[in-house]
């Protein structure tokens, strides 16, 4: 079923409801940013631009705190039902997801002070094709939302996979590499951190993504629209 | 009582078949089937005019008493047509009661207000048996703990509330089989009203309960099934908890989310 073109009765209704989307697009484009700003720090050893992206973190959990607020009083005040109570259902549980993502991206920031720069770590490389990757993974699941597209709140859950697939060539590369170089250790744990938290990045972007699809088709995703488990744990050899 | 069943061969409490009715020329319900069992209360929504409140009429035949009204196909009560010739209107009344929007006791005392079924239908031997009966009853629609002291006040003297609850003591009273309500809260405050939500969730599966109701979240409360009617027809029929938060149809959507034109 597509989405209602019709008005609410009560305008103030639609007023809220075109109010929430909008803080989501913001709290949503604000996390895409942290990453993006976290990676270009990293790579330039951008210790301003680092602190930058821990600073604006508040501004995502504030924005956070303002969805949670306006969705209680919506539901409490206009009594949503269907397409209404499902969207202001998934509005809450995604703005605590994007507030996840924030606090990735503030982690990766303040690793960036921590990694000297001018150290080469080959799989390091890696990171900034996976980057890209998962902030596409983020860019998506918002576009889904803000289009009310479930068959791309699907395509992302299946691009998942790609960010998985980086995350886990990355961590076995990391490792060979910190045992053949013990001098880079130090190093190498934060990029493997770093490469963990895209990592999570791009699963919180899957929870969007199911989060669009149940508000747009009533049913949550089937398990086989996901990609694989990534968060099962592989052995460090393999 | 194979040969009492409905056509169909099924158990339904009540099932309508195609259900057409008329005020003069103009078609009020075209066409409308809907089966309604013991298990579960039934809520029938649907914007002012859509038929609801003359579809449920049609179950007790409440509808003989509007001169103009004329109702085609089959509404049965365990299978037995209910506007065959045979079925004697008044015990039909007896099985398949009815609440109203405005609580309407009759100018009598309490007691008598429940009474006055049992002793029309002769359902009380004697005075002993009549006393139970008139407790039972009002223990059942939850009064007698606030009017037990007091039998022989008149019923109109009660709060609007306890009104309701009392005309919901004397359809009991009957003991009928199914219970048709039409916004039974319309004219309750939260509280009243929440009485009465509590007292339908206590009869259900006693009695078979079909209720109007033009207060969404109330339909949600009190039911297990929902139908949305929308010009003389079902839209949708559905468990309630899926009606409310994933409806099928489109107007069905736009009607619960408040969109309806």
């Amino acid at each position: 079923m597509n989405p209602s073109q019709n008005e609410h009765t009560i305008k103030a209704f639609d007023s809220d409801l075109i109010t929430l989307r909008g803080l989501i697009a913001e709290i949503g484009g604000r996390a895409e940013k942290a990453v993006e700003g976290a990676m270009t720090a990293l790579a330039n050893h951008d210790l301003a631009l680092a602190r930058q992206v821990v600073e604006g973190d508040a501004r995502i959990d504030a924005l956070e705190d303002q969805i949670d607020r306006l969705v209680i009083q919506t539901i409490a005040l206009r009594a949503p039902m269907a397409d209404d109570l499902r969207e202001l259902v998934a509005a809450l549980k995604i703005s605590g997801v994007v507030e996840r993502m924030g606090d990735y991206a503030k982690n990766i920031a303040k690793r960036v002070a921590l990694i000297e720069p001018g150290q080469y770590i080959e799989p390091a490389t890696l990171l900034p094709a996976m980057a890209d990757a998962t902030r596409q993974l983020v860019d998506d699941a918002f576009t889904a939302f803000a289009r009310r597209d479930a068959d791309l709140a699907v395509a992302v859950c299946a691009q998942d996979k790609t960010v998985d697939d980086f995350y886990n060539s990355i961590f076995r590369a990391l490792i060979a590499h910190m045992i053949s170089h013990p001098e880079h250790v130090g190093a190498g744990t934060h990029l493997l951190f770093i490469a963990k938290n895209l990592e999570r990045i791009g699963d919180h972007a899957t929870n969007v993504s199911e989060m669009v699809y149940f508000a747009v088709t009533g049913q949550s995703m089937n398990e086989r629209e996901r990609g694989d488990d990534a968060l099962a744990p592989r052995p460090a050899n393999a | 009582m194979l040969d009492k069943m409905a056509p169909t061969g099924t158990s339904h409490k009540m099932s309508a078949r195609d259900v057409r009715v008329f005020y003069g020329d103009k078609e009020a319900i075209k066409g409308v089937s809907i089966d309604i069992d013991m298990d579960n209360v039934v809520a029938f929504i649907g914007p002012s005019g859509c038929g609801k409140s003359t579809f449920l009429r049609a179950f007790n035949r409440m509808n003989d008493t509007i001169p103009s009204a004329r109702v085609q196909g089959d509404i049965t009560l365990d299978g037995e047509n209910i506007y065959s010739n045979a079925m004697d209107v008044v015990q039909l009344r007896a099985r398949v009661g009815m609440v109203f929007q405005k609580p309407n006791p009759f100018p009598k005392s309490i007691y008598d207000n429940v009474a006055y079924g049992p002793r029309i239908h002769g359902l009380a031997p004697n005075k002993t048996d009549l006393d139970q009966i008139v407790e039972n009853s009002l223990i059942r629609a939850g009064l007698w703990n606030e009017v037990k002291d007091r039998l022989s006040e008149s019923g109109t003297a009660l709060s609007g509330g306890q009104q309701q609850r009392l005309c919901i003591a004397r359809a009991i009273a009957v003991d009928p089989e199914v219970i048709l309500m039409d916004e039974p809260c319309s004219a309750l405050d939260p509280i009243a009203t929440a009485k009465i939500e509590e007292l339908i969730h206590a009869l259900r599966g006693r009695y078979a309960i079909v209720i109007v109701t033009h207060n969404m979240q109330q339909a949600a409360r009190v039911s297990q099934k929902t139908a949305f009617f929308h010009l003389g027809t079902i839209v949708e029929y559905g468990d309630t908890s899926n009606i409310f938060t994933n409806p099928r149809e489109e107007r069905t959507r736009d009607y619960i989310t408040g969109r309806y034109g």
